[in-house]
């Protein structure tokens, strides 16, 4: 059975407009899943509904199950206690993810502590581990630093650590390197890839960016207005596009690379 | 070559008690020939930007507009030759007013009278229908609102246009629509961009010269194909290289 | 021009993405607009009464022929209090005075707030940080002790009150109109119209002082009611209107003795009081629900 079930998810408001509408797909264990849309596809939202945490006013229906837990019906105690451990989040803008008021070292010792009731000298090693593993080596200057001390490429780092120290089964990443320069993403890109490799955690990634959910996922499934309208291996959905917008995707992205590979054998 | 329209010369830049952000920076914009500035954030690009749109002095060196030093009384000519495009098409709309209302802004602001035949032209320029005028900013997408941003600027027919990140708040689809139109625009109008981004599919699409920017300094800058072609400083390779393609 | 090479993005604003403030905004508006009505139908009975008593009033002001502390009824509406005064007639006066003062001391705050706070909003380093700390010094003062210190100056009177209380106002508009003009300038829609040559006189009239109205409205609105109630604690205190000008506060003192045989005289201007502020309170509070741009633009 999959980590991750997805079955006829429709997510509507209060006006009763459905902002996703009949998306199915799982996420196998060990997986790399894409989730591509552009603003307004409901990819977002299909990921808020996916670990239960949808705003008020947006009600979900049809099938989500994260490791057998269903989590549209579930109670709340049994939705939350299968978030941390089996599945985490990383958002695209870890400064509104991470509490200002506290140090990146206790952000991460949060989840430890609760989760392996790590103290004292085991919890501050585990937190260097934890550092270390998304390659901040300068780890007690970064584990003394209050959020807005450090770049946006380090606070991403930090809010993977944190999203990882559960040991998650599910790593859902929603468009975690839009806010970031190109190559500090390209070493995030580098570091996710790393971490969901080694540790066999499998990954859900949210993005509007053709060419980055290329680099990191596997399966893929193109949203559009709250539909999936296409779904397959994600080289094959490059390579041979049937839905006519996966085609313009592919097209508007070609066309920058095309004018880079242009310029420079000019 | 043509005589440059601005030009930056040793120009540096120190906040009160800081570092300096720039330093020793040389730039030159040529009618016809659209030049891009890349670089990180912290780089300095929006320093350098702010600089170029005469809302700041530096503090070494000089900037040239036509030839001749750009001084506060030269500001207004300056302005009716050089206008701006921003990043965020959230943040560069007043909400409080009608499209009509923002796209005339220059042409009242500039001294370039109020006929609103201008705007009606600029908004078809910019693929906008004419009833968009009596419309509201929160009615707009973000691609739509960008070209109401793009109409506002080329509304006085400036000669250059700086365009600060234009593309990189927008979907991949819209993306390519907007560098479509600002294509369109030089071709047509015979306008100039200076275009700061860090994405260079969009640098290489639009510009025939690029220079590089890191931690304040340009460290790269000549013809496009040449700097994306055969980089030559290592900073330039880093980006090459982080730039995500799709799989051939 | 027809080189736009490709089908402009002309579909409708995306209506869709909605973030969970805008999926509530449905029933809190319904909300919100009910307390404006309600607010306003309070204002406005009391501002209806007022307005009537410049041409009509029961009874003379200082006419004491109906005898003391009769009961409500026959005559005397409301009855009179321990002079023999109507009672109606001074609540109707003493509407005068709440109005004024709600109106004087938000002309006062109002001008004078909105006028700092503008250049504390424009100010930048050191003089920002000043600004900062003056205007927080000025809030934590208390306004009975400005208002004491007025009247020892000025004596009492309803213009040493009005002036007291729109001055502590004005330290309050002052610093959150601070805060809204920093945010607005912060705005890539004020570079755009510098760049665009206008004037700074200009930009603050087109573009700062429309953006930070709706939000300073409804603080005034909010802030109307404190100032009636604060008169009211002046005059209860001795500190507001003298006699025989009955503010409601006033009332409330004079009838403080008399309480428990005649309750009537307390209570009238006590409910009034509170009537006005609710009303008041509401009004700002559904205004805010009109000082949404998406909504104020349509």
């Amino acid at each position: 059975m999959s980590l991750l079930t997805v079955a006829g998810l429709t997510v509507r408001d209060q006006a009763g407009r459905a902002l996703v509408d009949d998306v199915s797909f799982a996420v196998a264990a060990g997986d790399r899943a894409g989730l591509i849309g552009e603003s307004g596809s409901g990819k977002s939202l299909t990921a808020l509904a996916v670990t239960g945490l949808l705003p008020p006013g947006l009600t979900a229906t049809g099938e989500v199950r994260l490791d057998g837990v269903d989590m549209i019906r579930a109670p709340e105690k049994h939705r939350t206690a299968t978030r941390g451990p089996v599945a985490a989040i990383v958002f695209q803008e870890p400064l509104t993810a991470l509490d200002p008021l506290m140090t990146a070292g206790r952000q991460i010792a949060g989840p430890l502590r609760r989760l392996h009731r790590l103290r004292g000298a085991g919890l501050r090693a585990a937190v260097n581990d934890a550092l270390d593993e998304v390659r901040l080596t300068d780890t007690d200057r970064i584990a003394n630093s209050y959020p807005h001390q450090l770049s946006g490429g380090q606070r991403q780092r930090v809010a993977i650590a944190m999203a990882l120290a559960c040991r998650p089964r599910l790593l859902i990443a929603d468009e975690p390197t839009t806010a970031l320069d190109v190559t500090v993403q390209a070493e995030i890109l580098d570091l996710l890839d790393r971490l969901v490799e080694t540790r066999g955690t499998a990954l859900l990634f949210i993005t509007h960016d053709l060419p980055v959910a290329a680099r990191v996922t596997r399966d893929t499934h193109v949203m559009r207005n709250g539909q999936i309208v296409e779904s397959g291996p994600i080289a094959d959905v490059i390579a041979h596009p049937s839905h006519p917008y996966t085609k313009t995707l592919v097209e508007s992205a070609r066309r920058f690379d095309a004018a880079l590979e242009r310029t420079a054998r000019d | 070559m043509t005589d440059p329209i601005i030009e930056a010369s040793k120009v540096g830049f120190t906040y009160r008690g800081g570092k300096p952000v720039l330093n020793d920076v040389d730039l030159a914009v040529h009618p016809g020939q659209n030049v891009a500035l890349v670089g990180e954030s912290g780089a300095g690009k929006t320093t350098l930007l702010r600089l170029l749109l005469g809302l700041a002095s530096p503090t070494d060196g000089t900037i040239r507009f036509d030839g001749t030093p750009l001084t506060r009384t030269r500001l207004r000519d300056y302005r009716r030759a050089v206008q701006a495009v921003f990043q965020d098409p959230y943040s560069s709309l007043d909400p409080r007013h009608r499209i009509g209302r923002i796209v005339a802004e220059p042409l009242r602001g500039l001294g370039l009278g109020t006929d609103p035949a201008k705007v009606a032209a600029a908004l078809e320029a910019v693929g906008l229908p004419a009833d968009t005028a009596t419309r509201y900013p929160h009615e707009f997408s973000g691609g739509q609102r960008q070209r109401i941003a793009i109409a506002r600027a080329i509304v006085g027919n400036p000669r250059l246009l700086l365009a600060d990140e234009p593309v990189s708040a927008l979907d991949l689809t819209t993306r390519v629509r907007i560098v479509d139109l600002l294509g369109s625009l030089c071709a047509d109008r015979g306008l100039t961009i200076l275009l700061v981004s860090h994405d260079l599919g969009v640098v290489a699409e639009l510009c025939q010269h690029t220079a590089v920017l890191e931690h304040g300094r340009l460290v790269e800058q000549g013809p496009t194909s040449q700097v994306l072609g055969e980089p030559s400083h290592p900073y330039t390779r880093r980006l090459l290289e982080s730039v995500p393609r799709l799989p051939q | 021009m027809s080189s736009t090479a490709s089908p402009p993005d002309l579909s409708p604003a995306p209506q869709s993405d909605p973030s969970p403030a805008s999926a509530r905004a449905g029933a809190g508006s319904r909300r919100r607009s009910l307390h404006l009505v309600i607010g306003l139908v309070l204002v406005g009975i009391i501002a209806g009464g007022v307005l009537i008593s410049y041409f009509w009033l029961p009874f003379a002001p200082d006419d004491t022929s109906g005898g003391r502390l009769v009961p409500p009824g026959g005559d005397h509406l409301l009855g009179t209090d321990k002079l023999g005064r109507d009672l109606l007639t001074q609540l109707l006066i003493g509407g005068r005075i709440a109005l004024a003062t709600a109106l004087g001391a938000v002309a006062v705050g109002g001008v004078l707030g909105v006028s700092f706070g503008l250049l504390a909003g424009f100010a930048t380093r050191w003089l920002d940080d000043a600004a900062a700390v003056v205007l927080d010094i000025l809030i934590a003062f208390p306004t009975l002790l400005l208002a004491m210190l007025l009247v020892a100056g000025a004596g009492a009177s309803l213009t040493t009150a009005i002036l007291a209380i729109g001055l502590a106002m004005a330290a309050i508009v002052a610093r959150l109109t601070r805060v809204l003009v920093k945010q607005v300038l912060g705005r890539d829609y004020i570079t755009a119209a510098r760049i665009a040559g206008v004037s700074w006189p200009r930009v603050v009239a087109s573009h700062v002082l429309p953006n930070i109205a709706p939000v300073v409205l409804v603080n005034l609105a909010l802030q109307a009611g404190l100032a009636v109630l604060a008169e009211a604690s002046l005059s209860y205190l001795g500190l507001g209107t003298p006699p025989p000008n009955a503010s409601w506060g006033r009332m409330l003192y004079e009838a403080q003795a008399t309480v428990l045989t005649a309750p009537a005289a307390a209570l009238a201007p006590g409910l009034a009081l509170v009537a006005l502020v609710i009303g008041m309170n509401l009004t700002a509070d559904g205004l805010r629900d009109l000082a949404d741009p998406r909504r104020a633009a349509r």
